[in-house]
Order: structure tokens, then C-alpha cells, then sequence
């Protein structure tokens, strides 16, 4: 009895004084009076034994900390991927939720037949097609991006554990996403039967309004058409918002004049005496249908759309600041967005370019090609004061009682050009709507900054694509910016603008 | 029904091993009373079996195997006669590091059962084997005070044992690490970490002077580069750093360690430039989804598990772990954490945290200088090895391929992990019973 004591005494004495204290003092002070064995080295004492417990310890605790911080924020980058198949066998269990527009609208949702198979309505047909996208044959879309989600089931636990007894498939959670019904509505139908795209984002979140793709397809019935879907000619499953390459036309001016506004603080000195072409070793540019503008300064230049003014402006740049400046605002480099299936801008001037190169991408012809997402940031961007918020289309997932399971907050990338300079764009865009190419979005009720484009695509003249990229302000501080692209409808003004109205509209209803 | 016991199961399971985690830092509390920190110990048991008859309830649930139903009672067995036997010949044992060893045994039986039966079956055979060698091992090392005298045997016996694994070992995953034997596998790595240890602690003893430091680190040194040639990188590093901190101990000199861990970075730069295999490694690390058609294919899969799984783990059955590739060695973790959850997962590197402090803590009360050192190397050793492979499977660190000592499935791996854990409680019977005869000393003297 008394030994075992004992023992335990000794035991605790070993917690007490090692382990809790690993410093010299208290060791010395335990080896007092111990018996005399075999003394290493005379004094002994165990800092270095210290040093590697607190060196593996800090280790342990930095991996521990590694693997919290990975399940809580990084594990969703590898959960939603594709190669994850783990996520597909949540189905047996769960009742694939609904997803819903910011105000609740059904943009899909699933039956059960009474033969047990589930049946994925989009009530909006194919208006919703690219934004909402498919889950069979694969994935797209917020179908995609929220699929985890939508396989989640968080309904009230009594009733999950009633439903499971019974054998029964517990409904998933919604997914609610940030799209605005009658915006996407007046874009889809605008679009008319143009093939191209429309995107619109709230500048201040990157919150994705509307996002419409053409030629789209009815995800009702993806399953039936999918062999068409996928033949040789089809381009009806390619999201031209997210992963369309266009070249910019004038919209790139933005950038030209962006980089032209960083390297000259005189900017306002600028000026440019346009005769409708413009040479320049062997090379010549046109204005479009060869207009003259005369004398201009930079904002007349860029109100006016003036190729040759820009040309020459392309020609004054540093080139080497010039290709830094695009690489800055995300050329050539993967757009930061929690939307997936995104294609990358591209720029190729390089500082041996030659001038007839310089003067063609100065005024986004060349081999410059840009996404309409990659605009609409861009221009969300100046909105923004220079800060850009990445875009993303979950606003929150909920459980069938609507209590928000996971909540999706807006996230800045920082800022990609500089409030002043933004400032300066704004006066810019803000000129081409009051006395340049987009004067028919001037109105009372908000206002409307932009910058129309005519980009030609191939060697015939008269094929172009009709581009607007531009924002909106309202008196509430309520905002929106835009990018339209008609494929092969002509001018910017002639049909880019008037769609762009039409959206306005929508959106300021 | 069975999806519903799967449910609850999942929360039960976390539960039980929380409890258990928190005992293991609660029975280390300064100023515990002995009464209590016994009945934590107690509870810890308790919790032990209760995580055992729960897991395979749900196993039994699912795959209705009567197997199934043999395996648990033999392994519930197992462990009352493991418990037993070191309660009864060696009451001065560590109970914490008892039930943490029977505890990580625990959880590697019952994902290797979920993984793959056979796997499971073998695992235990080999358990109970070792348990059956192992038990001498405290008395041995308690006993024979010639230990210390072997050196050169430890010295030759491993560089032997190492040498011929290089030559005429099958490759495996790109590494050499295994001799077949007949129908048997065997790592004679795994053992020789340990030779390599006794070695160490035995010539850094002797002196530490700085001719024979030369002599010791020549040896070891020559130990680190066979595993090289090996490609058994994990194994290389696990032997380098376990002798850097031995020496820097021994000599207790933080010169020897900063030239070690120069030495160390240089040699990694190097064989980052000079073996493909080591720089795939590190592309799989840096962006696993860049490479996942090769080079990362393993790191994703093993993040897409731990990612789906979450928090609370899908459940027993219901993840993918068998997409993961070596899921049963290397990559038992992510399976873990996959199906019984990220906070059971966490509660495991805690248990083995606990099991680290445990050894170091024993290295420290040592007091002669070849048995601290022992105790440290052993210590390093460990800790060196579950750092490396969780830090792997978690994408912390570059995978390295090395197996989580206890749990992984591996007959040369669980027998050497256990002999480790054996001869620390040795050192811990040692420690105890000296203390005894002291305290009885002290006593006679007073009268």
C-alpha cells in the first residue's frame, strides 16, 4: 500500500517538474539530494534537451495550425475540383438543393419522380444557360462552382434523422446566388440573335449581376441535345463571358489612355491634329469610315474614338511601362475570381516591337485579346476608385428553413490603378457618353460612364464587333459595370450602346 | 438505418477521442493528484474501447462480414491482455504512453479494417507478435548494462543492413526499401533507426571530444548517404536530423548544430538540382493541382479527401480513401481525417504531441548521459518521422513517403514502432524504480 504510494508520489513528481518546466533551475533544483550515478560531465543540466522539445513542439503546433487553416480556408480550391469524385456520392443521400436568384427568384430545382429519379428544372430556360449552367455530363456554371453546397443537407437535425430512418433523401441547401432577374432578362433577350456576351458586376463587391453567353442552350435539356451539344460545330457550351477572346477594338483605349495618363502628369497638354489617317514608317491607320476629328486633346481624342490620336499616343509610350501597366491590370495571368472555367486576357507587345505593331494594339487591334469578364473588371475597377473586388456569383448557402449555412463575402484583389488616375478615367469615360460615342446612355435618372468599340476580326472592313464597357452611378450611390460584346453586329454605338440602354434600364427599374 | 448509425457515429467517434486528447494533456497538469490522474488513465482505457466497439459496430453495419465480429473480440483481447501485462510485471510503466501506443494502434486497426480487411488482419497478427517480443524489451533494457559496449556492432550491423537493402532491395514507389524474404516483406530500415540510435548514444557517451565527434559523424554521415543512393529521402532525412540533435545534446554545442543544419540545406539544394525525383516533389508541394495528372495526383487526392471530408468527416464508408494512392502507409492520415473527421485527425497529431513531450520529458529525467541520449534520439526520431509524414499527406511540407509510426499499415513499421515505444518505457521503468530505491534510502537513513 505504502509502496504504491510512493510510486504515484514519484510519478506526479516527474509531471511536476519536467514536464511543466523544462527550464535549467527547476531540473537543478530536482536533482538535489538524488542519488549519485554515473555524473555526466559534472554539471548536467538540460537546455539543450529544452531547446529540441520547444524547436519540435513549435513545429507540431505551426502543422497543426497548417492543417486548421487548410480545411477552414484552402480545402474549397480542392473540394469543387473535378478530378474530386468524392462529391458525386453525396447524391444518394441528399436531394441536389435549389439555386436562386439575390432575390429569391428558382433559377433550378430538383423533383423526385415517383419511379426515384430526380429531375433538374431551370424554369428560365436557356436565359440563365451560362450563369446557372448544367449538372449532367458534367458541370457548369453555379451548378459547378456550388456544387458542394448544393449536396450539403442542413435542414433541421430531428427532421434529417426522421428522413433517414424512413430511408428518405434529405433536401440540400440552397445556393443563392448574386444574379438580378430582370437585368439578366433585358441582357438575354437584347442580345436578340446575336452570338456574344454580356457580363455586369457590382463594382464595389464583384458581385456577378448578370452573365449571359451566346448561342446558349436550354439546360432542361442538356442530357437529350448533348451529342449536338458537343459536335464539331457547336460552341453553344462555351461561356463567351468568361472564356471568349475578342480583340478589344476601342475599349482598349482605356488602357492605352491609362497608361498614357501614368507616365505623363501633363497629360492635359496633349494634342493631336487629326486628318482622318495617320502614316508612320510605311504604316497607316484610318479613323473609323476615315472621319477627320481635327484638333483634339487627349479626352476630345478618346471621346471621339480617334485612332489616329491614339496611334500617335501609343507611339509616345515607354513601351516597357507600357507592357508593366497591362500586366497590372491582369493581362496574360489568371483573373482573380472565384468563378471557374475563366480564360486569361492576352498582350503580346514586347519592347522590340515594331511601330506598326505599337500603333495597331494601341488602339486594340493587333494580337491583343481580352474576355468581356476581364472588361467588366477592368471598368468595375475605375468604378472602384482603382480597387478591384473579385468577381463571384454565391452570395450564400442556406438550409430549406433559410438560415444562411455559409455566407460568401465580397474580396478586394487591391487596387490596380490608382485613385487619381481613376479619377482622371472617370472624366474620360464619363465624355464619350456626354459628347462622344455612347451620347445615347446620357440621361437624367443615372449616370453613365463608357467606352465604345468596333473591333474588326478579320480582313473584311465592314465584319465587326460591337463592343460598349462601361459603368453606371445612380443618385444612391447604386452602381453597376458593364461589358457587352454583339459578335459581327458592326458599330459600338449601333447596337453595343443601345443593348447597354436596355440593361441600364433593367437594372435602374 | 445503417446510414443513421454511420451519422451519429460520426460525432460519437470525435467525441470519445476528444476526451481522450484532452486526458492526455489533463494527466500532465502540474500539482494533479496521484488519485486523480490514476482515474484519468482509467477513463483513457475506457475511452479506448468504447471507440473500438463503437468504429466496428458501424463497420459490421455496413459490410454485414462475420469476420468483422471475429476481428473486434480478438483485438478487444488484445488489448485488455497489452493493458494487463504492463499494469502487472511493470506497475512503475508509463500508463500514459500504454494507452497513447494501444490507442494509436486502436485507430490504425480500424481504418485499415475500413480500407482493406486482409490488410487489417495481417496488421494484427503482427501486433500481437510484437506485443509478444516487445514485452521483454523493459526488463532487457532495465537489466543488461552491456548495451552501451556494443558501438561497433551497432555501427556495422546498420551500415550492413543498410548497404545490402541498396543493392538488393525491390523498388517500391521509386524507392529501394524492401527485402524479400520468402513470402515476407521486410524494411530492414526501420529497425536499423533504431540500431542507429543505440549507436549514436553509445560513441557520443564514450566522449565528445573533437576527433572522435569527427569519427561518430563520418559513420553517421555514411548511414545518411546510403539512404540517399536508396532514394528513401524521408528515411535520410529522419536519420540526419535524429543525429544533429544527438550531437548538439551530447556536446552542447550549438556550433555542431548550425554546421549540421548548414550542411543539411546545402545537401538539400543540391539534390533538388541533382535528382528529377526530388524536384517533383517539390512542383506537387508548391501547386498539387498543376501536376495532378502525375507528379501530384497523391497530394491532390489526398487533399480532396481531407478537404470533403471536413470537419466532421463523411463517416465511416462514406468518402473515397481507397482513391488515394499507398493510402494505407503513407497516406493513412488523410483517410483518417476524410472519414472520422478533421477534428478526430486533430486530435491525433495532439495524441501523438502527447507521446513526443512524454519521450523528451523521459530524456530529460534521465540522468545517465547514454540513456538520455537514447531517450532523445528515440524522441527525435519519432517526432522527426510523424512531422514528416503528416506534414506530407497535408501538403505542410513536401511528401517524403514515410509512414505514421503505429498506425500505418507495415509489419517491419509497427514492429519497429513498438520496440521504440518499448525500450522508452524501459527507460521509464529504470528511471521509476532507481527513484524507488532512493525514496527507501532516504528513509532508512531519516530512521
Amino acid at each position: 500500500m505504502k509502496a504504491s504510494k510512493r510510486k504515484n508520489e514519484n510519478n506526479k513528481k516527474l509531471y511536476d517538474i519536467s514536464m511543466m518546466d523544462l527550464d535549467d533551475a527547476s531540473y537543478e533544483k530536482s536533482r538535489k539530494g538524488q542519488g549519485k550515478r554515473k555524473q555526466v560531465a559534472g554539471k548536467s543540466n538540460n537546455r539543450e534537451f529544452a531547446v529540441i522539445t520547444y524547436f519540435f513542439l513549435a513545429l507540431f503546433i505551426c502543422m497543426a495550425g497548417y492543417f486548421i487553416y487548410f480545411i477552414t480556408v484552402r480545402s474549397e480550391d480542392f473540394i469543387n475540383n473535378s478530378y474530386n469524385a468524392r462529391l458525386s456520392t453525396l447524391s444518394n443521400y441528399v436531394t441536389r438543393g435549389r439555386i436562386l436568384s439575390a432575390d429569391g427568384e428558382v433559377l433550378a430545382q430538383s423533383f423526385t419522380l415517383e419511379d426515384g429519379t430526380e429531375i433538374r428544372e431551370y424554369p428560365y430556360g436557356a436565359t440563365f444557360a451560362h450563369a446557372v449552367g448544367y449538372s449532367v455530363n458534367g458541370m457548369a456554371g453555379v451548378e459547378l462552382d456550388g456544387n458542394f453546397n448544393l449536396l450539403r443537407s442542413n435542414s433541421f437535425i430531428l427532421e434529417r434523422v426522421i428522413k433517414e430512418i424512413k430511408g428518405e433523401k434529405n433536401q440540400g441547401d440552397d445556393v443563392v446566388t448574386t444574379l438580378d432577374v430582370p437585368l439578366q432578362q433585358a441582357a438575354y433577350q437584347g442580345m436578340g440573335q446575336y452570338n456574344g456576351a454580356v457580363i455586369a458586376l457590382e463594382p464595389s463587391t464583384g458581385k456577378v449581376l448578370a452573365m449571359v453567353s451566346k448561342p446558349d442552350y436550354d439546360p432542361n435539356t442538356v442530357a437529350a441535345d448533348w451529342d449536338q451539344l458537343i459536335s464539331g460545330d457547336s460552341t453553344a457550351l462555351l461561356n463567351r463571358a468568361t472564356q471568349g477572346l475578342y480583340p478589344p477594338g476601342s475599349t482598349f483605349k482605356i488602357v492605352t489612355a491609362l497608361s498614357y495618363l501614368e507616365q505623363n502628369e501633363n497629360y492635359g497638354s496633349y494634342t493631336f491634329d487629326c486628318s482622318g489617317s495617320y502614316e508612320v514608317s510605311g504604316y497607316e491607320i484610318h479613323c473609323y469610315h476615315n472621319k477627320a476629328h481635327g484638333q483634339e486633346n487627349l479626352l476630345q481624342a478618346f471621346g471621339n474614338s480617334c485612332n489616329n490620336a491614339f496611334a500617335n499616343v501609343g507611339l509616345l509610350l515607354n513601351p516597357k511601362k507600357y507592357i508593366s501597366l497591362t500586366d497590372q491590370l491582369l493581362f496574360n495571368q489568371p483573373l482573380p475570381t472565384k468563378l471557374s472555367n475563366v480564360k486569361s486576357s492576352s498582350f503580346t507587345l514586347t519592347e522590340n516591337s515594331s511601330s506598326a505593331e505599337i500603333m495597331q494594339t494601341a488602339i486594340g487591334q493587333g494580337n491583343t485579346l481580352v474576355t468581356p469578364l476581364h472588361m467588366a473588371m477592368i471598368a468595375g475597377a475605375v468604378a472602384n476608385g482603382g480597387e478591384l473586388m473579385e468577381p463571384y456569383m454565391i452570395d450564400h448557402s442556406q438550409n430549406d428553413q433559410q438560415e444562411v449555412v455559409k455566407q460568401f463575402y465580397p474580396e478586394s484583389y487591391g487596387t490596380i490603378m490608382s485613385s487619381d488616375e481613376a479619377a482622371v478615367m472617370e472624366e474620360f469615360m464619363r465624355y464619350v457618353v456626354t459628347d462622344g460615342t455612347a451620347s445615347a446612355l446620357n440621361t437624367d435618372r443615372y449616370t453613365v460612364y463608357g467606352k465604345t468599340g468596333t473591333a474588326e476580326y478579320n480582313s473584311n472592313k465592314n465584319d465587326n464587333h460591337s463592343w460598349f464597357v462601361g459603368y453606371a452611378r445612380d443618385a444612391y450611390g447604386k452602381e453597376i459595370a458593364i461589358a457587352i460584346i454583339m459578335e459581327g453586329a458592326g458599330s459600338g454605338s449601333s447596337h453595343a450602346v443601345p443593348l447597354a440602354k436596355k440593361c441600364l434600364e433593367a437594372y435602374y427599374r | 438505418m445503417v446510414h443513421l448509425l454511420v451519422e451519429i457515429s460520426r460525432f460519437t467517434l470525435i467525441i470519445f477521442f476528444a476526451i481522450y486528447t484532452y486526458d492526455c494533456f489533463a494527466a500532465l497538469k502540474p500539482k494533479i493528484s496521484a488519485k486523480r490522474q490514476r482515474r484519468i488513465y482509467r477513463r483513457q482505457t475506457a475511452l479506448l474501447f468504447m471507440i473500438l466497439f463503437n468504429a466496428y459496430a458501424v463497420i459490421l453495419a455496413v459490410t454485414m462480414d462475420i469476420r468483422i465480429l471475429l476481428l473486434f473480440a480478438a483485438e478487444i483481447v488484445f488489448f485488455a491482455v497489452t493493458i494487463g501485462v504492463y499494469q502487472f510485471f511493470y506497475p512503475n510503466a508509463s500508463r500514459s504512453l500504454v494507452n497513447n501506443m494501444c490507442m494509436l494502434l486502436a485507430i490504425g486497426f480500424i481504418i485499415l479494417t475500413r480500407l482493406d480487411l486482409d490488410k487489417a488482419i495481417k496488421q494484427f497478427i503482427i501486433a500481437c507478435a510484437a506485443v509478444v517480443i516487445t514485452c521483454f524489451i523493459p526488463v532487457i533494457v532495465a537489466k543488461l548494462k552491456g548495451l552501451q559496449r556494443l558501438t561497433w556492432v551497432y555501427a556495422v550491423v546498420g551500415l550492413a543492413g543498410l548497404a545490402i537493402v541498396a543493392v538488393a532491395a525491390t523498388p517500391e514507389y521509386g524507392a529501394n526499401l524492401s527485402l524479400k524474404i520468402g513470402p515476407l516483406s521486410i524494411q530492414p530500415s526501420e529497425f536499423i533507426k533504431i540500431i542507429f540510435v543505440l549507436f549514436c548514444s553509445s560513441m557520443l557517451t564514450i566522449s565528445t571530444e573533437f576527433k572522435h565527434v569527427v569519427k561518430t559523424t563520418v559513420i553517421a554521415a555514411l548511414h545518411v548517404l546510403i539512404l540517399v543512393a536508396s532514394k528513401d529521402l524521408g528515411g535520410a532525412l529522419i536519420f540526419l536530423v535524429t543525429y544533429l540533435a544527438m550531437l548538439y545534446v551530447a556536446t552542447r554545442q550549438p556550433g555542431y548544430l548550425f554546421l549540421g543544419i548548414a550542411a543539411g540545406v546545402v545537401a538539400a539544394i543540391a539534390a533538388y538540382f541533382m535528382f528529377a525525383h526530388v524536384r517533383t516533389r517539390v512542383i506537387a508541394w508548391k501547386d498539387p493541382l498543376s501536376v495532378i495528372d502525375d507528379a501530384g495526383y497523391q497530394v491532390c487526392q489526398s487533399l480532396f479527401a481531407i478537404g470533403t471530408g471536413g470537419w466532421f468527416g463523411s463517416g465511416l464508408y462514406q468518402g473515397m480513401p481507397n482513391k488515394i494512392p499507398v493510402v494505407s502507409k503513407d497516406f493513412i492520415f488523410a483517410a483518417i481525417s476524410e472519414e472520422m473527421g478533421g477534428v478526430f485527425a486533430l486530435c491525433l497529431i495532439f495524441v501523438c504531441i502527447s507521446c513526443l513531450l512524454m519521450f523528451f520529458n523521459i530524456a530529460m529525467q534521465m540522468k545517465d548521459m547514454f540513456y538520455k541520449l537514447i531517450a532523445l534520439g528515440l524522441a527525435t526520431m519519432y517526432g522527426t518521422q510523424v512531422f514528416l509524414t503528416l506534414g506530407g499527406v497535408i501538403k505542410f511540407i513536401p511528401s517524403t513517403g514515410v509512414t505514421l509510426p503505429l498506425v500505418s499499415y507495415g509489419g517491419s513499421s509497427l514492429l519497429a514502432s513498438m520496440i521504440l515505444f518499448a525500450i522508452i518505457q524501459g527507460l521509464y521503468v529504470l528511471h521509476m524504480n532507481e527513484g524507488e530505491m532512493h525514496e527507501s534510502i532516504k528513509k532508512k537513513k531519516r530512521k
